[in-house]
Order: C-alpha cells, then structure tokens, then sequence
C-alpha cells in the first residue's frame, strides 16, 4: 500500500477532523450545552407541559404505526423481488427507491393532492365514509411511512440474496409449507437486516419533519409531532423548550446509530 | 455503513454471468411467473398500498401540473421569486456538491488508509446528520452559526446559512460510497507502480483516482438531488427570505399554503423530474460498472 509523507497525511487528517469537527461535532456539542444551560429541571418542566407530552405520545404512535407498516411491507417486498419471478420486477426494484430521492414537501404535496377532502382524488369520498387523512393522524402516518418505506427492504434485499435459497428448498422437499419455510428458515437468517431495517425506520420516522408539516394542520394538541413542535416552540420564542425537545430527538437519533453500530461489526471487520 | 439512509447502494454491483452477456438482457429474454397464488396475493396487497401511498400521489402531482398545461409552467417558472429561488438552490448545491467531492474523499481517505485514536469515534459522526431530524440539523448550526455564536459567525438569513445547510446534510453521501471501493483497492497494483518508480501523486492520480470515480460521482449525484429537496435544516436557519434565502422546496410550501395547488405540482414536478433524472443516471453509471468490472 502507497505510503503517504507524513506533512501530508497530518494535512489530510486535519482537514478531514477539522472539517467534521466544525460542521458536525461542535456544533451538536452546543445544542447539548444550551439545553442543559439552566439546569436540568427547566428541560424537565418541559416534558410535564401537556402539549409537549401530546406531541411526544403523538410522534412514538405515528412513528411505531409506520414502522410496523413499512416493516410488513418491506420483508414480503423484498421476498418477492429477490425469490420470485414476474414480469414488472425490474421496475418495481426501482419504483420501492423514488421515496428515497423525493423532497419531503413533494411528499406531502402528493399525499394531498389525492387525500384532501376538498378536491382531492380519493379525499372526499373517504370523508364521506368517516375517515380524514390529511390533517390528521392518517396522513401523517402515511407520510412517514412514504418517507421510511426502502429502509427495509434496502437492507433485507442484499440479505436474502447472500444467504441463497438452499435452506428454503430443503425444507420445502421435506415437506414444510410456505408459512413454516417462512418462520422457521427465511425469518430467522435475515433477523438482523429485519432489525437494522427497523431502526433504521424509527430514526428516520421519530424525526420526519417536511412531509409531515405539509399534512399536518400544524395545531397544538391536535397533530403537532415532536419535529414540528420544535418549530412552533422556536418561532414562538420558546427556545429552551425547543433546545430540550431537540435534543431528546438527538439522543433518540444517536441511540439508534448506536445500536446500528453495534449491530454492524461482524460485517465491518 | 448505514448505506442505507444515504441511498447508496441501490443496486449491489452482480458479477458478469461466465458467458460475459450481460445479465439484465439475459434474463430479460425469457419473462417468466414463478408466483404461487399466497406469493400474488401479497404481490396484490403490496402493490396496492404501494399504489395508494406512492405511485397515484405521485402522478397526482403530474397529473395536477399538466392540467394547469404548459402555460401554468411559463408562469410559475418565470416568476422572479421562483426564479431567484431555483437559481439560489442549484447554486448552492453545485458549490457543496463540490466541496463534498473534496472533503468526502478526504475523509474517507483518512478513515480507511489512516490510523490515530479517536478514529472509530469520527467513522460515528460522519452518520450523525443522517440520523438527525432536519429541524434539529438546523437548531444544531444555528448553536454554532446563529445570533449567539461562540464563534462569533451570524450566518443565520444569509445565502450562507443555505449552504451551511446542505454541507450538513450531505456530508455522509461521498464518504460512505468513497469509503467501501477504498477499502476493496489491492495494494499490490500500488505496489506494482511504486517498485516500477512511480512516485506517490503518479499512483494516486493513475492508480487510486480512477477507481474511485464511479464512487465519487454516485456520491455527488445523491449528494446534490439531497441538496435541491433539502427543506427541515433551512427552515429555521435561513429563514426563507425571498429573493435572499428561500429554496425551491420552501417556495413549493408556500404555493401548498396558499391553495394554489396547480403552481405547487408545476414546480414539484421539475423536482421530480431531477430526482428521476439523478436515478436514471446512477443507474447506468452502476451497471456501467459493473459491466467493467
């Protein structure tokens, strides 16, 4: 391996730390110290105010919704793509991607454009039957899940083709039908890019924040998530509580990497 | 590493089939159905939600901008403030695109061929700003960036902030696709060119740069469509100032708040477009590789 002089490689290692150092690290080092800045016990009357309590009860129901539903989806997608054959694959392997290029804005402009019960495509004959999505806990569970929807299968897919179908075939050939080659073989070795995926999915879900402004009517108690509470608690020059807030939504985030993290070694090494 | 935010690996690269055909058009001769009835009930079910959630949406926002017809495009698109704003948007994308080729092949270098403690701790935080919600991303630089900067930099309402913003959100794209083809490169060609007398700038511009490239272009392309969609980080930071700091996205969510669904969709769809153009690409530079190698 070409050996680097060393000016140049402290030159590079100081431009690479410097560089994440300044943008990234002090930066989310700060939002931490402004939290804390007056004591612990101001972020935690924080958390006693309802409409943060509301927000947050809000924010874990969506998010689990939506990973449960991007979660059911993504496996048997990623089954189908990768032990099936049929005519449209090609595409669709594609299609389960655009979620991952859209602007969230788009992304919730799409979702009312269909779902609003003014003129929308579908909104007003849901209406009729009782169910409102946009502006309400429909749409923006469907804006998450659109947002989250390849985490899964982005990590299944590759699984599934590394681990081949031998297993599966034996089983089948000694007689297990689909549901038990499913629980019994297929689960069980794609476990840990099923989780990955998962977590992956609740980071990206927990902190969603434009296609959600977009569908949500942006009222207090009603469907205000933790992301766009953190707006409305800055704009209204509440900035402590936004700090405290923003930075259980940081600590929920680097949870998850973390878990990512430790997940990961065997493949790293 | 997490790949999977970042949207990098969208295809994993096959091997070439022995017979050095393509496979793609291999398989693609021969359409078969190898669906047993429960495999198309769930093909069914998925698809439908599928459908519900994204395709019909989608061609919602084409539908409603083609409706308006071409007239509604002109109008929106000339519009001086829409303008400014693209122009804002697309600038500020290029110049990080370009500081991110820079830095994010720096980093990766120094991440796979460097050594010094607190390595492992930097390989972390390069997936930080993934992970973030993109209000907090924005709370976060404004701690460091904003009125009461330690530093005393007030980048807050100024085109800066904007690019401030999209360096922010950016940053893993190139070191995570840069930073697996590094770790794969054998060090013997290296080798092979240094005991040949090549010295270390020959190696690296004829040896490591061109197998990188590939890499470093998926990178800038998802590193610059993540940039244009960019909306949560600017939101507080930039403040959306118009003619000044506002981005494309956030002009989409003024036209959504005002009602005027038919210029909203317009604009939106130019975004789609880029977005679909940004996987059409990354897609032939994928096979493209794959192809070669």
């Amino acid at each position: 391996m070409v050996k680097v002089s060393a000016p140049a490689k402290w030159t590079l290692r100081l431009l690479a730390v410097g560089y994440v150092f300044f943008l990234v690290a002090w930066p989310t080092g700060l939002l931490a110290y402004r939290t804390f800045e007056d004591g612990l016990s101001s972020v935690l009357d924080t958390f006693q105010e309802p409409d943060v309590q509301a927000a947050l009860k809000l924010t874990a129901e969506v998010a689990i919704i939506a990973v449960v539903i991007n979660l059911v989806f993504g496996v048997t997608i990623s089954i189908l793509l990768v032990r099936y054959e049929f005519p449209g694959k090609r595409a669709l392997s594609a299609m389960v991607d655009v979620p991952l290029s859209v602007s969230p804005v788009v992304v919730g402009l799409a979702l009312v454009l269909v779902y609003n019960g003014r003129d929308g495509w579908f909104g007003p004959g849901l209406e009729e039957n009782g169910v409102i999505v946009i502006f309400n806990t429909p749409g923006l569970v469907m804006a998450t899940c659109f947002v989250a929807l390849p985490l899964v299968i982005r990590e299944v897919v590759p699984t599934l083709h590394e681990i081949g179908d031998d297993q599966e075939q034996a089983a089948r050939s000694l007689g297990a039908n689909a549901p038990q080659t499913f629980w019994r073989i297929t689960l069980p070795s794609i476990k840990w890019a099923v989780v990955y995926g998962v977590v992956l999915s609740l980071a990206r879900s927990v902190g969603e924040f434009g296609a959600v402004k977009v569908v949500s009517s942006n009222l207090r108690g009603k469907d205000l998530t933790a992301t766009l509470m953190v707006e409305n608690k800055y704009q209204n020059f509440a900035q402590e509580q936004a700090y405290a807030i923003a930075f259980l939504l940081v600590l929920i985030s680097i949870a998850c990497l973390v878990v990512v993290a430790l997940l990961r070694p065997k493949t790293d090494d | 590493m997490s790949t999977a935010l970042s949207g990098a690996t969208i295809d994993t690269a096959r091997p070439a089939s022995p017979q050095g055909r393509r496979p793609g058009r291999a398989k693609r001769s021969t359409p078969r159905n190898t669906l047993t009835p429960g495999a198309g009930l769930g093909l069914g079910i998925a698809m439908l939600w599928f459908s519900l959630l994204v395709l019909l949406p989608l061609s919602a926002i084409v539908a409603t901008a083609a409706a308006g017809g071409w007239e509604n495009y002109v109008q929106v698109l000339q519009n001086d403030q829409t303008w400014a704003a693209l122009k804002l948007t697309v600038t500020q994308a290029v110049i990080v695109t370009l500081i991110n080729i820079v830095m994010g092949t720096v980093i990766a270098w120094v991440l796979v061929r460097d050594k010094f403690p607190g390595k492992a701790i930097l390989n972390v935080i390069i997936d930080v700003p993934f992970a973030l919600p993109t209000i907090v991303a924005g709370l976060v630089l404004l701690a460091l960036y904003g009125p009461n900067s330690p530093i005393g930099i007030n980048w807050a309402f100024t085109p800066n902030a904007v690019l401030l913003a999209f360096a922010f959100v950016t940053l893993p794209f190139i070191v995570r696709t840069v930073q697996p083809v590094l770790e794969e490169l054998e060090a013997d060609v290296e080798e092979a060119a240094a005991s040949l007398g090549a010295n270390r700038f020959t190696i690296f511009r004829r040896i490591i740069l061109p197998s990188l490239v590939p890499a470093i272009f998926a990178g800038a392309a998802l590193s610059f469509a993540r940039a244009i969609s960019e909306f949560g980080s600017l939101v507080l930071l930039s403040g959306s100032r118009p003619f000044e700091t506002e981005v494309v996205s956030v002009r989409v969510l003024s036209f959504i708040e005002n009602g005027s669904y038919a210029s909203a969709a317009a604009l939106a769809s130019v975004m789609l477009a880029v977005a679909l153009f940004v996987i059409v690409v990354l897609d032939i530079v994928q096979r493209w590789v794959a192809h070669r190698g």
